[in-house]
């Protein structure tokens, strides 16, 4: 269960993207966020992900308040939630392959045993081929990058998925690919889902409640 | 009622592409081979040149002071008719021998403070700047004399000078890197991925700022061999029996006095051209890993 309660947010101290939003994503629940660009909805994504500390305003989680952002967050806080950004090329780092690019999650959390199990399993589940792992992700179109950050986004087996526009810069059989991955990893799991976006047909036929950015503020 | 006659066809608009032209990129391919071929034979003359030839640096002969260059002494000889040729040789080994342990040493306090400061932000980023703007108010000579003052004239007392005052300037670079990649998404992923603050500065943030890094190492080595001879030449480096191109220049004042210039310009020679090859080779590696900056030469 996440809540946003009267969030104010922003990157410069009198000027908020974000104001007084209030949002509520109920445990296995998917909630479309629709807004125009620029109306600060990624911003909004970026506090509920525990990436970006609001200027005011609570976030509770499981019904406890989360004090603490980005580094400063307990662990298993931050790895609740599975990320994917809108634009891959800059969410991938550009030296690692595609699988130490998924695998860095459960390395960064001292599971790297289970590397070789979680990419096996991952792969045919984002589309990914043997040969593709090995690429760096200059060597990949962006739907193939965007569908390792989906893997990455997977691997630690997260609660609540948070999909800052991620099939925006996708064609149309890639999108409907990821979105097919995320709704059978969540009928697997359970897991909520935030999806943020601003085409509202794809948020309508995916999430089970839309929420129009104008009616949050 | 007038008609106006129809306009002429206006011409099609001719884009220019301008191109640097073959004259300059011959020029630049010249710079770049001749700085590696000229590298290539500093490197090798300090390695080989000492274990090869078996020769006596010191050796004095009072009988052959002060010679002119000739087939015996290509470069002549010194007050004490020590040949020039072996003991410039000598003296190029140590002075690079100090550029790159002090630009090494440099490199790696700079890439520490400056990734430190960058990657934990807030007051220890304010804390570490103020404590590089401190150090760089200083004139860095003058600092650099008060260190080396504090020890027994030696090699590593020079190296030590030297690292100190001037590691702030990769500190600054890295810092300025590191706060631009901080803010990009895949540090976002890491964090959200659990990664702890040292892992996202080792795994993601320091290999991306390593050219840059490395680039600054290369850019001081010249800059280093210049604040030895310096150090040298003021009597404060290195003691005088021991050949640095900054002791062969100080040594040789007196008889440059007297009209013997030899003493004088092959040394000079020494530290100015490896200092021109490595700068030509730094400034083509620069202009190939960020080709929006021109090369400078860091002296």
């Amino acid at each position: 269960m996440l809540e946003l309660r009267s969030i104010t947010a922003g990157y410069a101290r009198n000027a908020p993207v974000v104001r007084d939003v209030s949002l509520t994503v109920a445990p296995g629940e998917s909630v479309g966020l629709l807004g125009p660009s620029g109306c600060g909805k990624s911003t909004l994504a970026r506090v509920a992900a525990l990436l970006h500390r609001p200027d005011s305003g609570t976030l509770l989680l499981d019904g406890e308040p989360v004090r603490r952002w980005r580094h400063r967050a307990p662990r298993e806080k931050r790895t609740a939630f599975g990320v994917v950004f809108q634009q891959a090329r800059l969410s991938a780092d550009p030296r690692l392959p595609l699988t130490d690019l998924i695998a860095e999650p459960l390395r960064a959390t001292g599971r790297g045993d289970e590397v070789p199990g979680r990419i096996a399993e991952l792969a045919p589940v984002v589309g990914l081929t043997s040969d593709l792992l090995t690429r760096r992700p200059h060597e990949v179109s962006d739907g193939q990058l965007q569908r390792a950050c989906l893997a990455r986004a997977l691997v630690l087996r997260p609660r609540l998925l948070v999909c800052d526009e991620m099939t925006a810069m996708l064609d149309a059989s890639t999108a409907a690919a990821l979105v097919a991955a995320v709704e059978d990893y969540r009928a697997a799991t359970g897991a909520a889902l935030l999806a943020v976006g601003h085409d509202r047909t794809l948020l309508r036929r995916w999430c089970d409640r839309t929420v129009a950015w104008d009616s949050l503020i | 009622m007038t008609c106006d006659a129809p306009a002429p066809a206006a011409a099609p608009e001719r884009t220019e592409w301008r191109s640097h032209g073959p004259r300059r990129r011959s020029t630049r391919a010249l710079r770049v081979r001749t700085s590696a071929a000229l590298v290539a034979a500093t490197v090798l003359a300090v390695l080989l040149v000492p274990p090869l030839v078996q020769l006596d640096q010191q050796a004095v002969d009072l009988a052959a002071k002060l010679r002119p260059p000739s087939w015996a002494h290509p470069f002549g000889t010194d007050d004490v008719g020590r040949d020039l040729l072996l003991r410039c040789v000598y003296g190029l080994r140590v002075s690079l021998l100090v550029g790159v342990a002090a630009a090494l040493t440099a490199t790696v306090v700079g890439t520490a403070v400056g990734a430190a400061a960058g990657a934990l932000g807030g007051w220890a980023d304010r804390a570490l700047m103020r404590v590089v703007d401190t150090f760089s108010s200083v004139p860095h000579l003058l600092l650099g004399i008060f260190i080396v003052t504090m020890f027994r004239p030696g090699v590593w007392p020079v190296v030590i000078s030297v690292a100190l005052t001037h590691w702030l300037s990769t500190a600054r670079i890295v810092r300025a890197e590191v706060l631009s990649l901080r803010s990009r998404p895949y540090i976002d992923a890491a964090v959200s991925g659990g990664a702890s603050r040292w892992r996202v500065t080792v795994r993601h943030l320091l290999p991306a700022v390593l050219p840059q890094a490395a680039l600054a190492a290369v850019l001081m080595v010249p800059h280093a061999m210049w604040h030895e001879s310096a150090l040298s030449f003021l009597g404060l480096g290195l003691p005088t029996h021991t050949a640095s191109l900054g002791t062969l220049i100080q040594s040789a004042r007196g008889s440059l006095l007297a009209g013997q210039w030899w003493p004088t310009l092959f040394p000079g020679l020494f530290l100015i051209v490896p200092t021109l090859a490595i700068a030509g080779l730094a400034g083509a590696w620069r202009e190939r890993i960020n080709p929006r900056h021109r090369s400078e030469l860091m002296l």
